[in-house]
């Protein structure tokens, strides 16, 4: 019967991309054969049409229907599947002459488009949540504004959400806000107002002189040395960001002054109100999911797209990372698989329109508690059988929780929080270079963590802790009426969920394997030996054939020295015994001084202590130079770093050295590479003058001499690979296709570790001598 | 009167057997009466007057070579090749034999009115020798004569302008050798023959060649068919050597060839234990034995090898040989084989070489495991005239402690060596197919071998080959007490101790075996019948 009423009948979703819209579009696709869907989409670069292909069709949610089609999916989706350009945000939802005509043709809206994340700034969420319904409502009675007759006006089915009830104890009632006796009176247009007014009113605060010069201070702290154009440019990420997190904290703040858990369920509430007020004739139902979660059997157990409200949670369980979660044991946690969600929002659709606005929970509550004690037993006694495995293989066990209030948990985390920031400063502080930088890195992670898991306490604490119970008569109402046949295809009724085998057969092995997490003994080790480690699927990428060059770093990056090391060595040289010694002591008493310098400008440091060679004989040090070859560049060098670029040039790639070291220092280094760009001393006759020719090439002068050479000889780079130690060759790095962090130093290994960069830790040859210090031998 | 070598047959009252391990040294107890230690002959008396009988050699020449002040005459250009750092073992006191000669020598050029005099050290495809490690071989005096002026010269066998081909021998062998050598008037070389592969024909067809030239005789097949090469007699290196040698000298290439021969004085007095047989041992020696284990004990890997690196040893010149070419080496083997033959009666299941600090390629520098190879399967194992001292199919144990270490001055194709080639396959053929030329016309490793100090690209794959012979001989290596990865890397088998080791040798060579202890340093030949 369900399918007999939606024969013949043109379906349009918003949200198509999301988790639940996707389940609905396929839904309709497999089981509704008579009826079209259309979509509207926000375009991509590439069109919506592009989008919908990708963000939707390719979804492993249509592998289902793609097999049972045998061949034929692509004829069914050009034949039932329309797209249309589109914006909920924007007012007549952007639509051109075509998306018009299309919308105006479809039977039925089905509006999901949401921002469904529970930490979504305010004013995005007021536009998208609270004015998103009403934009298309308005939309539709625009369209058939001029035609005849109310009678072909749409059924618009909004999604909602069950929390729009707030955060309170009790049975909340399906029926529109405004009917039920305890809901906030709360006038919607003045909350748009004030919202968009307090994105400006911050945008304005994070303009002021104190927050530029502190935005510009941790960029600084964050990147180090790593010149001015990467400096501003994350100083005015670091402002847009915080723009953001201002208007997050607002929302959060404003949704809970008012009694909702968070932004999303104030603005779904809001938005709910302002449809009501606003459809005019239009035809409306609203459908309002709980918690939505993995599917219980269509189109597959399990079937999940994107990363769901719990699973960060359980997630961070299994890793013991979570040792707690506040909640009220005997709460319940109000969890609908999505399967169950579409078939209802389908059975709407077929039974079409009421009289006045009808609304339905979909929400297993009050029909099949699903008891917070229970959920938690259950996952831990999967947990315990399917341990999550650590970095050694070794089993996680899993704490025990103890149902505490949430101030407690948060305290805790804050506390950790805390500690790993200080020591995260202090390792950051530390002058540390390759695996040890690592352990800053890891530090780092750590922390972040520590803070997602704090940011889960606080979001959905709300939600664990709430008391209210979804009543559910009206849905199973329109359950009873259903034939045999559609209960069984399109079943919506809650109490057919068995929450043990839901949880511990379809929900948690769903989750495990889309959060990729590694369980003890799961075929871990045919998995090794077949797939490639990330390191060496790394080093192949590097070296891949249609790689075209190769930038090196040299200090640090293929040899464990830098210009201080070689002048000391060239300067005592020549040096005389008690010379040579007075020289180690004064050097060894600068060495702070000139790190710091070196930190602070490296162009400046290189410019300021190149002034020692002043006057220093050009053929004696070109001599003096080869020896130190020798006896300094390649006793400190890195030999993997130096078959690397052996190995670049056997691939067929360019590779250019770029230093600050002097040209004659690096002359015997030409050999491995096509050119090399280094300082260069002016000269007097035959003697240094202690004066740069050029720049120094540092810094982000780094990135212009690459693109440079890469433009001169017609190689993209995209094609190329940088390797570099220090946050001060990031424009360099960036720049590159491929950047590789060589024995990064500590904030380095951090970036890398966040953009996923290539990591190599390349050793000084093992058990090769260690000079103790940089001098040259006695003659 | 000198005492020759010796086979003690282990009993239960034999004591326990010094058994060298790197930078150090164990005393091992082997199973008595199966077992037998091989010890060198004692050192010869040394000549009373070195300078004295140098003069002489140079005067009363060998063969049918004219006195050298005969072959000298104003205008003329000489050069004086002379060996590079890898002789002798331990490197000798000052000062050494190179340098008394070559002094000798120049005296008597001086005296004939020769002013172009080039000095070549005959480096094949060795490091470059720094300025100290020439200084202690050639002198301070030659020293600073010579290269203030660039007449001091180190061979370089991949400079294309300072290289001439000579010819192609009869078995098609290209000799190439360095031109200002092979255009000389005459060569003079000056050899310290420490083993009995040194010397003769090879000291200027190798020494003084290219990677061209000696890919013919330095490769799998010619070591395999080397039995040994220590006994130029049965040598396929040599064979090739001597053709080409004989070819230079149809081509009108003179040679004056002047070898020295040492004795074994391998150690210092107050070492003089590592020399000695154990149950000859005084309580002094006792005493040094122990605080010398203790205090290397106490001392990081890289401090007991610049301790160790620092010894001279006392050799002492026991004949000198001037002349033709052929003539020398013949009274030059004589001489070493005296000092060095050691008869021994039969071969044995296993074999135990304890691996010293030091082999010709690690001088001032790292015994890195391919050296630790070519150490024990390659020279050790080669010291037999005969047979080998281990029977076919049987199992060869070194004690070496291997380390993962390596001089990335000295041995840079080493360290790719080992991380690229060793790490797909160890066997000798497949290593020479594969990988051999790539190694040897490495753009960077010639640059580092012409202009570094490092050893030619294509040396590694030499050491490997030089245990080519041992490694189809052997059943089985065992490295005892060595890092294990790098022993599996090298294709052996890692024992902890020596008791580990033996037990693991009999899964081979069955129960009970025969054991061989080959009590070297001081560098002996077993001569098995």
């Amino acid at each position: 019967m369900l399918r007999e009423s939606l024969e013949g009948k043109r379906i349009a979703i918003t949200g198509a991309t999301g988790f639940l819209g996707t389940a609905l579009t396929e839904r309709l696709l497999r089981s509704v054969p008579g009826c079209e869907v259309a979509l509207l989409i926000r375009p991509g670069r590439r069109g919506a049409r592009d989008r919908a292909r990708r963000d939707v069709l390719r979804n492993s949610c249509f592998d289902r229907l793609r097999a049972e089609t045998d061949g034929g999916f692509d004829e069914l989706v050009s034949r039932r599947l329309h797209v249309m350009a589109g914006d909920v945000s924007v007012d007549g939802l952007g639509l051109d002459e075509d998306g018009k005509a299309l919308l105006a043709s479809c039977d039925v809206v089905i509006h999901s488009a949401a921002t469904v994340s529970f930490d979504s700034a305010l004013d995005s969420a007021v536009e998208i949540n609270l004015l998103g319904p009403t934009r298309v409502a308005r939309t539709l009675l625009d369209l058939h504004a001029g035609r005849s007759g109310a009678g072909r006006l749409p059924h618009l089915i909004s999604i909602s959400t069950a929390y729009v009830a707030g955060s309170r104890r009790g049975r909340a009632p399906e029926a529109a806000l405004s009917d039920t006796p305890w809901s906030t009176e709360l006038a919607w247009r003045p909350e748009v107002e004030a919202a968009r007014r307090a994105r400006s009113e911050q945008d304005a605060r994070s303009r002021e002189t104190k927050m530029l010069s502190e935005f510009a201070r941790r960029a600084r702290r964050e990147l180090g040395a790593a010149g001015t154009p990467l400096l501003s440019a994350r100083a005015e990420k670091l402002r847009e960001e915080w723009v953001q997190d201002q208007m997050v904290a607002l929302g959060k703040a404003r949704a809970r002054g008012l009694g909702w858990p968070d932004a999303y369920a104030y603005t779904k509430a809001l938005g709910e109100r302002a449809l009501l007020e606003e459809r005019g004739s239009l035809p409306l139902s609203i459908v309002r999911p709980s918690i939505i979660e993995a599917a219980l059997s269509e189109p597959r157990p399990g079937w999940i797209r994107g990363f769901r409200m719990a699973d960060p949670v359980i997630i961070s369980y299994a890793k013991g990372l979570l040792k707690e979660f506040p909640g009220v044991p005997e709460g319940v946690i109000d969890v609908i698989p999505v399967d169950l969600v579409v078939a209802c929002i389908v059975a709407v659709a077929a039974r079409g329109p009421l009289a006045v606005p009808d609304v339905l929970h979909c929400a297993s509550g009050s029909r099949n508690p699903l008891r917070y004690r229970q959920l938690v037993d259950l996952v831990r006694e999967w947990f315990q059988a399917n341990p999550v495995a650590d970095s050694s293989d070794q089993p996680i066990t899993v704490p025990e929780w103890s149902f505490p209030g949430r101030q407690r948990v948060a305290r805790q985390l804050e506390r950790a929080g805390r500690t790993l920031e200080s020591a995260e400063r202090a390792l950051q502080a530390l002058p540390l270079r390759g695996k040890r930088a690592e352990l800053s890195a890891r530090l780092e992670e750590r922390h972040a963590e520590v803070d997602r898991a704090l940011s889960y306490v606080e979001l959905y604490g709300a939600y664990t802790e709430t008391e209210a119970i979804f009543s559910v008569e009206r849905l199973i109402e329109l359950y009873e009426t259903l034939p045999e046949t559609d209960r069984r295809d399109f079943c919506f009724d809650p109490a057919v969920l068995e929450w043990r085998s839901y949880c511990q057969d379809v929900y948690l092995p769903s989750v495990v394997s889309h959060a990729r997490v590694r369980l003890v003994g799961a075929s871990h080790r045919s998995e090794r030996s077949a797939t490639l480690s990330r390191e060496e699927r790394g080093r192949r990428a590097v070296l891949s054939k249609s790689r075209q060059l190769a930038v090196f770093d040299l200090e640090n990056t293929l040899i464990a020295s830098n210009v201080v090391e070689s002048y000391s060595w060239l300067a005592t040289r020549h040096e005389s015994g008690t010379d040579r010694v007075r020289f180690v002591a004064r050097t060894l008493r600068e060495a702070p001084r000139l790190l710091a310098a070196d930190r602070a400008d490296r162009s400046d440091f290189l410019r300021h202590f190149y002034r020692r060679y002043e006057g220093a004989r050009l053929d004696q040090l070109q001599a003096d130079a080869w020896e130190m070859f020798s006896d300094l560049v390649i006793t400190k060098s890195f030999p993997a770093g130096i078959r690397r670029v052996r190995e670049h040039r056997q691939a067929g790639h360019k590779t250019l050295l770029i230093t600050g070291a002097l040209d004659v220092m690096v002359e015997p280094l030409r050999p491995l590479f096509d050119e090399i760009v280094c300082a260069r001393l002016t000269r007097n006759g035959s003697v240094l003058t202690g004066e740069l020719e050029d720049a120094p090439p540092t810094g982000e002068a780094r990135a212009l001499i690459m693109a440079d050479y890469a433009s001169a000889n017609g190689i993209d780079l995209a094609e190329a690979v940088a390797y570099a130690d220090s946050a001060s060759d990031l424009p360099m790095l960036e720049a590159a296709g491929h950047p590789v962090a060589v024995n990064p130093e500590t904030k380095l290994a951090a970036i890398a570790r966040r953009r996923g960069w290539h990591v190599e830790h390349w050793p000084r040859s093992p058990g090769g001598p260690r000079p103790l210090l940089p001098i040259g031998p006695l003659p | 009167m000198t005492r020759p070598g010796f086979v003690l047959e282990v009993d239960r009252s034999t004591p326990p057997i010094l058994t060298w391990h790197g930078e150090g040294f164990r005393l091992e107890s082997l199973p008595a009466g199966r077992s037998r230690v091989i010890y060198p002959p004692e050192p010869l008396e040394s000549l009373k007057d070195p300078d004295a009988t140098i003069r002489r050699a140079l005067e009363s020449p060998l063969g049918d070579s004219k006195p050298l002040r005969e072959l000298l005459f104003p205008g003329m250009r000489l050069t004086i090749a002379f060996d590079d750092i890898s002789l002798p073992l331990p490197p000798m006191r000052r000062p050494d034999n190179r340098q008394r000669v070559i002094e000798a020598v120049l005296d008597i050029a001086a005296a004939a009115g020769v002013d172009d005099v080039v000095l070549i050290c005959a480096l094949a495809l060795h490091r470059r020798m720094t300025e100290s490690e020439l200084r202690h071989a050639v002198g301070d005096r030659v020293y600073d004569s010579f290269a203030p002026i660039g007449r001091l010269l180190q061979h370089d066998a991949e400079d294309p302008a300072g290289l001439v081909h000579i010819g192609v021998t009869e078995h098609g062998e290209d000799v190439e050798i360095n031109r200002r050598a092979a255009e000389s008037d005459l060569i003079v070389y000056v050899n310290i023959n420490l083993v009995a592969m040194d010397g003769g024909h090879k000291s200027v067809a190798t020494g003084l060649a290219s990677y061209r030239s000696l890919r013919h005789h330095h490769n799998v097949r010619t070591m395999r068919h080397s039995r040994s090469f220590m006994d130029p007699e049965h040598s396929a290196l040599h064979s090739s050597n001597w053709r080409m040698g004989r070819l230079l000298a149809a081509s009108g290439v003179k040679i004056f060839q002047i070898e020295t021969t040492l004795n074994n004085d391998a150690f210092p007095p107050q070492m003089a234990f590592l020399q000695k047989r154990e149950w000859e041992w005084n309580p002094r020696d006792r005493a040094s034995y122990a605080a010398s284990t203790r205090g290397l004990s106490l001392l990081t890997p890289r401090l007991a090898r610049s301790l160790f690196q620092s010894i001279k040893a006392p050799h002492a010149m026991t004949s000198v040989q001037a002349g033709e070419v052929e003539a020398v080496h013949a009274e030059t083997t004589r001489m070493v084989h005296r000092q060095q033959l050691v008869e021994v009666q039969g071969q044995t299941d296993v074999a135990i070489f304890g691996l010293p600090h030091i082999c010709p390629y690690n001088v001032n520098s790292i015994m890195n495991p391919i050296l630790v190879m070519c150490m024990g399967l390659g020279y050790l194992f080669n010291l037999y005239r005969g047979r080998p001292i281990v029977r076919e199919g049987g199992v060869a144990i070194l004690s070496h402690p291997t380390p993962w270490a390596f001089h990335p001055v000295h041995h840079p194709s080493y360290i790719d060596f080992f991380e690229e080639v060793l790490s797909e396959t160890t066997d000798p053929v497949a290593i020479e197919n594969t990988y051999e030329e790539r190694y040897a016309t490495d753009e960077w490793y010639r640059h580092l071998y012409r202009t570094g100090h490092a050893y030619h690209g294509v040396h590694p794959f030499y050491m490997w080959y030089w245990g080519a012979h041992a490694l189809e001989h052997l059943g089985r290596v065992i490295i005892v007490g060595g890092d294990r990865k790098a022993v599996r890397r090298l294709g052996f088998s890692p024992a902890s101790t020596l008791a580990d080791a033996l037990e693991m040798a009999s899964d081979v060579v069955g129960d009970e075996p025969t054991i061989s202890h080959f009590h070297c340093p001081p560098i002996m030949i077993a001569d098995v019948k």
